[in-house]
């Protein structure tokens, strides 16, 4: 939506006395009343957000007290002795949201670029539609085909595959036993889940080029493709990045298809095979059957670290976006 | 050498890995209806929507009160989220310039972007612990705080869409300020602002993260608010865990059914949109 100001700022009442007084003086009532209402609506979420804030926070501050900076780096998640260090969670969820967004944004760049250029009109509103709706499936649906039908072919085809016949086995990045669940599977799901996001995005940024530019590059002798990759693209390049990042941001808060595929070990590993954990899936598993008051602030501190690692991802996405929206900077 | 041929063929390739994108963007979609429809339809019956869950061994069974529990908890969760968002939302588009709107809207956005596993203990630590217990209540306002950026975006957006004449026109007429925002512009905003809030409650329908401490889930009958509540994506979270192949093919149904609410909403709010504004850009 563009800025308009179809609605705009409401026009101050106009001043009148006599014979209108009285019932001016109602509406006047009625104004503030409505005015303080809305500002009382309005006002509920800056509140909400500090409550968030400040209970999780303070939940986890024990934790992060005890540990200090050990629990960002430390390996140790240990209920028995009361030692957690939350070191796999933070890189399983920094890795799987990396890995997702590799796969997922040459699509999503892909898609957008054949829905804004090459798409015969007929195609157009199918395609997006259905490159949409992939934002609207819950994500409990996307961990159960996740566990029984993605998880099973990595098991038994996509791993052997690139384990044995590509022989990339032989690196550490695809090396260890094909369990199924895994850092592979995770942030395959995640590529999945994150696609129409980035999609939307870069295809909203694409269609904000101006006609102008496109043409002054054909005009020049320029094939589609090179229109495209020179006039186009770079126009649009900080926006697409805002959309990568946005989707950065909903993959490192995503819970329950990640719990279902990644396989749930405190453990950090450079193999891909390997099964892993991420903050959102850590609490998730843990929460209901916490040992003990430090076992609890420990996964508060956890959800802190989460927050605050999404807090400032989606506030780097927003103001790239935003960067955009205010208009074309000098190559 | 760069001749226009090479270059041609450059861009033809180009133009097919385009294709080839679309393609593959399009694939998991239809390979999860496919899979929902198939390993789904096979646990649905008429007992799947009336029926409680059987013990594990024993066939059959349902999610009925899975299907209920998600419509209580969704209930309360648009209780809350509904007025709060549409109240927020007539406040940003009214006062749009001024410093409190932006910053509002800006938190607005963060909100948006938590994680829903954050805001589920944020509820538990409020409505769970001092309690005692889990309820529907802690589950439905984990759930309502979702919403609340939801709605508060599409009211904003709806309600600057009405044209600056409508409201003039009202007040020359008399009507005080108040009762031009509710009854004039609210009112001419609302298919829009209804269609936003379907797409929050098809939103929240789905979530489980924030269910997980709040409303936990619940293996029998209960539409008590202030005890724990099963919910549909929960008990499939639950099922789709376990080792047992009944519970699994009852996961898939679930799936299935929530899905089908969950699109049939959002298709059903995109083809209202479309409608009323025409064919957007696509």
């Amino acid at each position: 939506m563009t800025e308009a100001t179809l609605g705009g700022e409401v026009p101050a009442a106009p001043r009148s006395g006599g014979a209108a007084g009285a019932r001016m003086g109602g509406a006047a009532f009625g104004d503030r009343a409505y005015q303080l209402a809305i500002l009382g609506f309005a006002l509920f979420i800056p509140l909400l957000l500090v409550a968030i804030a400040g209970a999780v926070v303070s939940a986890g501050w024990p934790a992060l007290r005890e540990f200090g900076g050990s629990f960002l780096t430390s390996s140790r998640w240990d209920a028995v002795n009361g030692e957690f260090g939350a070191a796999p969670a933070i890189f399983g969820t920094l890795v799987s949201s990396f890995l997702a967004l590799l796969i997922a944004t040459p699509l999503a760049v892909g898609v957008a670029i054949f829905l804004s250029e090459f798409a015969p009109s007929w195609l157009r509103q199918p395609v997006a539609f259905l490159v949409d709706l992939l934002a609207a499936v819950p994500s409990v649906v996307y961990g159960l085909w996740g566990i029984f039908v993605l998880v099973p072919v990595l098991r038994e085809h996509v791993m052997p595959f690139l384990a044995d016949t590509l022989k990339l086995g032989r690196t550490p990045f695809f090396s260890g036993p094909a369990y199924g669940p895994s850092m592979l599977a995770a942030g395959l799901v995640l590529a999945i889940m994150v696609l129409p996001y980035v999609s939307a995005v870069t295809r909203e940024v694409l269609l904000a080029v101006p006609r102008s530019q496109r043409e002054a590059a054909l005009a020049l002798g320029a094939t589609r493709w090179e229109m495209i990759w020179d006039a186009v693209l770079p126009y649009a390049r900080s926006g697409i990045v805002g959309g990568i990042i946005l989707g950065l941001g909903r993959a490192l808060g995503e819970t329950m298809a990640v719990t279902m595929v990644i396989g749930n070990r405190h453990e950090l590993s450079a193999s891909l095979f390997a099964p892993g954990y991420t903050l959102a899936s850590l609490i998730a598993n843990e929460f209901s059957e916490a040992t003990g008051d430090l076992h609890l602030s420990a996964l508060m501190a956890a959800g802190t670290t989460l927050f605050v690692l999404t807090l400032i991802v989606n506030a780097i996405a927003r103001w790239l976006v935003w960067q955009v929206a205010r208009g074309p900077r000098g190559r | 050498m760069r001749t226009i041929a090479r270059r041609r063929v450059v861009s033809a390739l180009m133009m097919t890995l385009t294709y080839v994108a679309a393609a593959i963007a399009t694939l998991p979609l239809l390979f999860i209806l496919f899979h929902l429809v198939r390993e789904g339809a096979a646990a649905l019956g008429p007992d799947f929507f009336t029926s409680t869950p059987r013990p594990v061994g024993e066939a059959g069974g349902g999610m009925a009160n899975a299907i209920v529990g998600t419509l209580v908890v969704v209930g309360i969760a648009s209780a809350v989220g509904l007025p709060v968002g549409v109240g927020a939302g007539l406040y940003l588009a009214e006062n749009r310039g001024t410093r409190l709107a932006w910053t509002v809207r800006f938190l607005s956005d963060v909100l948006n972007g938590l994680p829903s596993i954050v805001l589920g203990i944020f509820a538990w630590d409020l409505l769970v612990r001092p309690f005692g217990q889990f309820s529907a209540i802690a589950g439905g306002m984990a759930l309502g705080a979702i919403m609340i950026p939801l709605v508060t975006r599409a009211t904003e957006e709806m309600i600057s869409l009405v044209p600056g004449s409508l409201r003039e026109a009202a007040l020359a007429l008399g009507y005080p300020r108040w009762r031009t925002s509710l009854t004039i512009v609210l009112r001419t905003a609302l298919p829009g602002i209804v269609t936003g809030a379907l797409v929050a409650v098809a939103r929240v329908a789905g979530e489980t993260a924030p269910l997980l401490f709040t409303a936990f889930g619940n293996q029998f009958w209960s539409t008590s608010v202030t005890q724990p509540i099963a919910a549909l994506p929960l008990q499939i979270f639950t099922y789709a865990i376990s080792p047992y192949d009944e519970w699994h093919a009852q996961a898939w149904a679930g799936a299935l059914v929530l899905i089908a609410i969950v699109l049939v909403i959002s298709v059903v709010s995109r083809f209202v949109t479309r409608a009323r504004f025409g064919t957007g850009s696509d």
